[in-house]
């Protein structure tokens, strides 16, 4: 029953500023940490703590005026291109990590080992001569690893395929979901979803397995040279990201339990769905680029 | 006044050199193949931008001036001319091609090093220079000379017009010989510095960890002055480059100098002593014997003390002063009171005051990131006077003397 | 799609009363003064700072400052000018003008675009807060190349942290752009009818929504190195300082084009006004605004051109950056071809708009040296570097955003502005600031180095000239503060509601009244 032709414009918003206050304590709280500083941690924690009321305060005022209706067809578009350009602008954050793991592979590494021009040559004759290129790698100074510098490079084929099945189940479940919603078939609907949650919980547990492994096993820690940051970096920052997506997905289960949504009006669930995808995108990118090759 | 603004601009830089003696305005000839194509290079884009500059100025001024209200036009309607367009995209566009030709084969040359008569490999530091001649076995530090160095501090109570080359002076300039193909290697020790003489044509920046190169062959003999030309911390602006080109054989004579201050078997065994002291990464042959100023005659001269006797406190304390302000002021202050929260003070520093052997250490070591280690910089006899001098001055009085044996003996 | 709007309590029509209407607005015309006022505050701070870098290397020798603290000042004011100054200042204009030039009620996302601009007073305090920190703040350069970055105090984590708040700031005010005007724009309003300042924001908008997260990352990654043992930019463990180059220069380049699009723009509103005549190349002016957005992202490495790249990729960076002059020049002879035969008048702005035009050229002159790499080996890092970019920021940017504040003052306030004194402000400052960077041209060619407190004898003089260009220039930006704050309070004689004279042939901000009411196009203007 949305007002037809109104664009709904809020008032006295009080979100932004809590979360403004929220953000600041949380970055000066982890400065102060960083730098050694007793207060760090509490601050950071009050910080966090401010930022997650905020989300909810937000979240909380934009359901309930959607579900008082006055949001029409204009507004929900907004929603979308605005959720768009956000998920744009996230491929654009890794792009950045995997310009780091392809600039130190094709190039850096490389030109160690001797291998191009002038450059390669003299930079491995002078400065490291005993260096071999090959990945993965952790540098000519070995940096990090077990003792001696060895370590143990994660094999795609063992957790890595697991979740990357996962991963692809999920993006089937979740579109099968918004079948239902389609249907208005409430209970495909749930269903789909709930497994969707289910499917990125163990994702992430089995992330974990995986890294408590590479820490007390193969010597493979985020400091073991450009193979650990790269790879640490890249799974860390996805590992983060499924978790966001399968909480806000947990929130779209219990909105679709309470009966939220209707077959033309559901942004929160599409929103929801196109982060997933996004975030399974960017796995197959990894499985690829970090596990496989 | 846009047109008069713009010639102003113009007839400024056409002025170049000619009419001042004292400061140019233009960027150097040089005195290399590569400087002069890139001067010629530079001169030309220049000149095309000026008669660019001109048209366009010239245009808009006419419009500014008869295209007014206040004459009583009737402005024109038009907003499209499909033929223009067209013409003032690819108008440029050609000029643009006719610049990049030569541009590319000047860049090839820069590139081509390949054939070269020696190589020096320079290595930035924060803040000093290190070369080395790689075939020679040769190889100095070299840094902002004494005088600027004073004058340059902060209410030094010197006037640095009266400095002599004021910043642009070192202790140990690099000397190269004439006509001779150059092949420089480039590196950083600590962090990126730039290696820039105007004169030979080029910058080319040190990364640690990389080595890059590039190429002279100077043509004149001479003295060419140059900077750091990448922010490198405190003292950035105060690492200048001298270079001074002699004809081949007064450089095969200073050559000869720097070898030949001890015999060939008291280089021998000075090299072998310093092998002791290096123990990997960098090169060991490079122990500096560097006879061309008085501090490291002095040094040479405490070497043979020590290793006979061990030095006098008074000599190390003199020593280790002159080490100090050379290597350890920039960031430890000449109070020895550092600089809060980045560099620690040396006064009433617990390792200063502490055992001997944790401070030998660290002065040998380092601490990453920003306390370089001083294994390959200083002679172990430097290191013992300096931190004799650290702990007994600045602040300190442990009364301890520290001989290079004990420096040696420290492995 | 029609556009009306409603609003939460449907019998406001005003803002509410006292400082908590600035906390919690969500009106776009608000908004865009906050960013306004915080843009004109930082542009005073980093200005400050320009000053003492200016008031140091007045003469030969150490004075003011420890060379520590001028690398930070130097580092400030970069951060400052860009981030706090000019990038705020855009995006005032954006949230003023964008939804009363294409009919649209408001911005689409009104919290989220409180949220962008309330997190800036946050970072800003966070910045300047470093300047009190043990080892001081952060002094490798706006650039904050590693390793030297890798070596400051206290003030690193903080300085980082910064830059992702701002980076969160800019992401979010750009989605927020890009919404408004792919979905509010009134029934009528085609892409191709949209004004050009509409235009430009888009694509930098576009812009920022690419390089922002590539920048965040590049600080992130710092920041492990720093305290997490990460080796990105080690080689030890097979990273290099120079990835952080080619991340941080990704960003910094387009960047650059964010500060200079929305110029662009409003030039190419001003000078049709002025001229009485419509807008030469409506239509070039868009591609070429799009061309430059492209390009702007495949040029990045020019500013690299030291770090002994292989010679194919000087090569290609040199082609495809002098490739930028085209697209550039198009703008430039539109504008001139716009001018031509027009029946000009010379109000503030159109005197601000012709000064971009003639200034910018010069600095996209020297760009276009500075892009020939061999040239560049001697350029690079010198203060020819500096006029450039000063050039093409301050006459640039700078300058748009004066002739903007102009143009569109008496309808923000209903007031118009003293144009003796609008005169006076123009005059000064322009002449001023040819001393202060003309000069720096000279000083680069001669070898003076960026980035250092001190200089050898032969740069006295031009140094000189600089400094008191500088401070002229400084204080007489107190005239424009004053001509503001009068405006804002409201003296001076009434405008009209066209204010320039045919205006409102121009645009649909002209056919509001003046000052604008704090809601505007509730329903959707008619548009031919
Ligand atoms: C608003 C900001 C802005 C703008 C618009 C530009 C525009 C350009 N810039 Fe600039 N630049 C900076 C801001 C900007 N720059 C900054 C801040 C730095 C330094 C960063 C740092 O190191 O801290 C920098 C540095 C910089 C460098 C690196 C120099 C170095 O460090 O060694 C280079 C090199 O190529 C460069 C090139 C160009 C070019 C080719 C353009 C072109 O876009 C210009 C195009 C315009 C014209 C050419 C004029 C108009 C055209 C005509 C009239 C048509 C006909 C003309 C011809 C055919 C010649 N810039
Ligand atoms: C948009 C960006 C912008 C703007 C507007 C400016 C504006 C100015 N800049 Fe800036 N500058 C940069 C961007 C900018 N700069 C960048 C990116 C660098 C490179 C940094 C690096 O190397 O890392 C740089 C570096 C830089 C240097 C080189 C420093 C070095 O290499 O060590 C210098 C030196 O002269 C300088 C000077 C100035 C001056 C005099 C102004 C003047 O135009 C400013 C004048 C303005 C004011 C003074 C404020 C307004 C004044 C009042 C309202 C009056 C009341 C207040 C007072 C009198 C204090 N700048
Ligand atoms: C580039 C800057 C720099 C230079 C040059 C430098 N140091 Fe240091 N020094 C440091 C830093 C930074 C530390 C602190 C290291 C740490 O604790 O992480 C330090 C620590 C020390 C300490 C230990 C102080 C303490 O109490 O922790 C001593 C002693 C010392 N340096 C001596 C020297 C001597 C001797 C020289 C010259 C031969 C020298 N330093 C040159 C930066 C420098
Ligand atoms: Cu070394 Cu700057
Ligand atoms: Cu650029």
């Amino acid at each position: 029953m949305a007002l037809h032709g109104s664009y709904y414009l809020p008032h006295k918003a009080t979100q932004p500023i809590l979360g403004s206050i929220g953000l600041f304590m949380l970055l000066v709280g982890f400065s102060n940490y960083l730098n050694g500083s007793d207060l760090g941690p509490t601050m950071m924690w009050i910080g966090v703590g401010i930022l997650a009321y905020m989300m909810f305060v937000w979240f909380g005022s934009v359901i309930r005026e959607s579900v008082a209706g006055l949001y029409n067809h204009q507004v929900d578009v907004s929603f979308r291109m605005g959720m768009i350009w956000f998920i744009t602008s996230e491929v654009f954050f890794f792009a950045a990590f995997f310009g780091a793991l392809f600039y130190s592979r094709i190039l850096a590494l490389p030109w160690m080992g001797g291998e191009g021009s002038a450059l390669g040559v003299h930079t491995h004759q002078y400065l490291w001569d005993t260096f071999k290129n090959v990945w993965p790698s952790n540098g000519p100074g070995h940096i990090g690893g077990k003792e001696g510098g060895e370590f143990e490079p994660m094999a795609a084929w063992g957790i890595p395929a697991i979740n990357t099945l996962i991963l692809l189940t999920s993006g089937a479940t979740v579109t099968w979901a918004h079948w239902g919603m389609l249907k208005d078939n409430r209970k495909q609907l749930i269903i789909g979803l709930a497994a969707t949650v289910a499917l990125g919980f163990l994702f992430v547990i089995l992330q974990g397995v995986e890294y408590h492994e590479a820490y007390s096993e193969m010597g493979l820690t985020l400091g073991t040279g450009i193979y650990g940051s790269t790879f640490f970096m890249l799974t860390g920052f996805h590992g983060l990201h499924v978790s966001i997506g399968a909480i806000i997905l947990t929130v779209v289960l219990l909105r679709s339990i309470r009966g939220h949504f209707s077959s033309e009006n559901h942004f929160a669930f599409e929103a929801a769905a196109w982060y997933w995808h996004f975030v399974d995108v960017v796995w197959l990118g990894l499985f690829i680029f970090v596990y496989w090759l | 006044m846009k047109k008069l603004s713009a010639l102003l601009a113009v007839s400024g830089l056409m002025g170049v050199g000619e009419v001042s003696a004292d400061y140019t305005l233009n960027l150097t000839e040089g005195v290399t193949e590569l400087s002069r194509d890139i001067h010629d290079l530079h001169m030309s884009i220049f000149w095309i931008c000026v008669v660019i500059g001109i048209l366009v100025y010239g245009m808009l001024a006419y419009s500014l001036v008869n295209h007014r209200k206040s004459k009583g036009v009737i402005p024109a309607q038009f907003h499209e001319n499909t033929k223009l367009e067209i013409l003032w995209t690819v108008i440029p566009f050609l000029i643009l091609i006719g610049m990049a030709i030569p541009a590319t084969k000047v860049m090839i040359k820069v590139y081509d090093t390949s054939g070269a008569d020696m190589t020096i490999k320079v290595t930035g530091y924060q803040w000093k220079w290190k070369y080395e001649y790689l075939d020679e076995g040769v190889s100095f530090f070299s840094t902002l000379d004494a005088k600027s160095n004073q004058a340059r501090q902060m209410n030094s109570g010197v006037d640095p017009t009266t400095v002599e080359n004021y910043l642009l002076e070192v202790d140990h300039p690099l000397v190269v010989p004439v006509g001779k193909k150059i092949r420089f290697l480039f590196t950083g020790g600590d962090v990126i510095h730039s290696w820039w003489v105007p004169d030979l044509g080029w910058k080319k920046d040190t990364i640690p960890g990389f080595i890059t190169d590039a190429w002279a062959k100077v043509e004149k003999a001479g003295t060419y002055r140059g900077q750091c030309t990448e922010l490198c911390g405190r003292d950035h602006g105060f690492m200048p480059i001298v270079v001074i080109a002699k004809p081949e054989d007064e450089y095969k004579q200073w050559l000869a100098e720097q070898k030949g201050g001890r015999t060939p078997e008291e280089a021998e065994a000075a090299n072998q002593d310093s092998e002791a002291l290096t123990v990997a990464s960098e090169g060991a042959h490079d122990q500096p014997s560097d006879k061309t100023s008085k501090v490291t005659e002095e040094s040479a001269d405490q070497q043979f003390a020590a290793s006979s006797a061990g030095a006098s406190k008074d000599d190390l304390m003199s020593l280790g002063q002159t080490v100090y302000e050379g290597h350890c002021l920039s960031c430890h202050q000449a109070s020895g009171e550092g600089i809060d929260g980045m560099f620690p003070a040396i006064k009433g520093s617990a390792v200063a005051n502490g055992p001997v052997s944790g401070h030998i250490n660290l002065i040998l070591n380092g601490k990453p990131p920003l306390m370089a280690s001083f294994r390959n910089v200083l002679k172990p006899e430097e290191i013992a006077a300096v931190i004799t001098y650290q702990r007994n001055a600045l602040g300190n009085s442990t009364g301890d003397i520290v001989q290079a044996s004990d420096v040696a003996s420290h492995q | 799609m029609s556009v009306t709007a409603i609003h939460d309590d449907h019998h406001d029509h005003g803002p509410t009363k006292g400082f908590m209407r600035w906390v919690t607005t969500t009106n776009h015309k608000d908004i865009g003064t906050l960013y306004l006022v915080f843009s004109l505050a930082m542009f005073m701070v980093g200005g400050a700072m320009a000053l003492v870098i200016r008031a140091e290397l007045f003469e030969p020798g150490m004075q003011f400052v420890d060379p520590l603290f001028f690398n930070s000042m130097t580092t400030l004011h970069a951060l400052i000018m860009v981030f706090g100054a000019v990038m705020p200042a855009f995006a005032g204009l954006a949230n003023w003008m964008i939804p009363m030039m294409i009919g649209s009620p408001d911005m689409a996302l009104p919290r989220l675009n409180n949220w962008s601009f309330w997190l800036l007073p946050f970072a800003a305090v966070m910045l300047v807060s470093t300047l009190f920190m043990d080892g001081g703040a952060a002094a490798a350069g706006w650039t904050l190349y590693p390793p030297l970055s890798l070596q400051a105090g206290a003030s690193f984590p903080f300085t980082i942290f910064t830059i992702h708040i701002l980076g969160i700031s800019s992401i979010m005010a750009a989605i927020n752009i890009i919404v408004t005007i792919l979905n509010m724009r009134a029934p009528g309003m085609t892409l191709m009818k949209m004004p050009l300042f509409v235009w430009t924001w888009l694509i930098t908008a576009f812009l920022l929504i690419a390089i922002m997260p590539v920048f965040a990352g590049a600080v992130t990654m710092l920041l492990t190195d720093k305290f997490f043992g990460t080796s990105f930019f080690n080689a030890a463990g097979g990273g290099d300082p120079v990835l952080y180059q080619h991340l941080f220069w990704f960003f910094g380049h387009p960047e650059v084009y964010v500060l200079i699009l929305p110029s662009f723009g409003i030039v190419s509103q001003i000078i049709p006004t002025f001229a009485r005549k419509p807008l030469f190349g409506y239509s070039s002016m868009v591609y070429a605004t799009a061309s430059i957005g492209f390009l702007s992202f495949v040029v990045w490495a020019h500013h690299q051109y030291t770090v002994g790249m292989p010679v194919e990729g000087e090569l290609y960076f040199t082609y495809a950056t002098m490739l930028i002059a085209v697209p550039t020049g198009v703008k430039v002879f539109n504008w001139m071809s716009t001018m031509w035969q027009g029946a000009m008048t010379f109000e503030a702005p159109m005197l601000w708009a012709i000064a971009f035009v003639v200034l910018f050229t010069m600095g996209g002159f020297t760009g276009l040296m500075m892009a020939i790499s061999p040239a560049d080996l001697q350029y690079h890092d010198t203060y020819f570097i500096v006029a450039h970019f000063h050039y093409v920021l301050v006459s640039g940017a700078v300058f748009a955003i004066i002739a903007a504040v102009y143009y569109w003052l008496p309808k923000w306030t209903g007031v118009m502005y003293d144009e003796r004194l609008a005169n006076l402000h123009f005059w000064l400052t322009t002449i001023s600031v040819n001393v202060c960077f003309f000069p720096q041209h000279f000083l680069g060619l001669a070898g003076m180095p960026r980035r250092i407190p001190d200089y050898a004898l032969q740069f006295a003089e031009f140094n000189a000239w600089s400094s008191v260009g500088a401070f002229v220039f400084g204080f007489s930006q107190l005239i424009l503060c004053y001509i503001v704050v009068k405006s804002m309070r409201g003296e001076g004689e009434k405008a009209t509601d066209e204010v320039w004279e045919g205006a409102s042939e121009h645009g649909l901000e002209w056919q509001l009244p003046s000052p604008a009411p704090y809601h505007t196009w509730e329903h959707s203007p008619h548009i031919h």
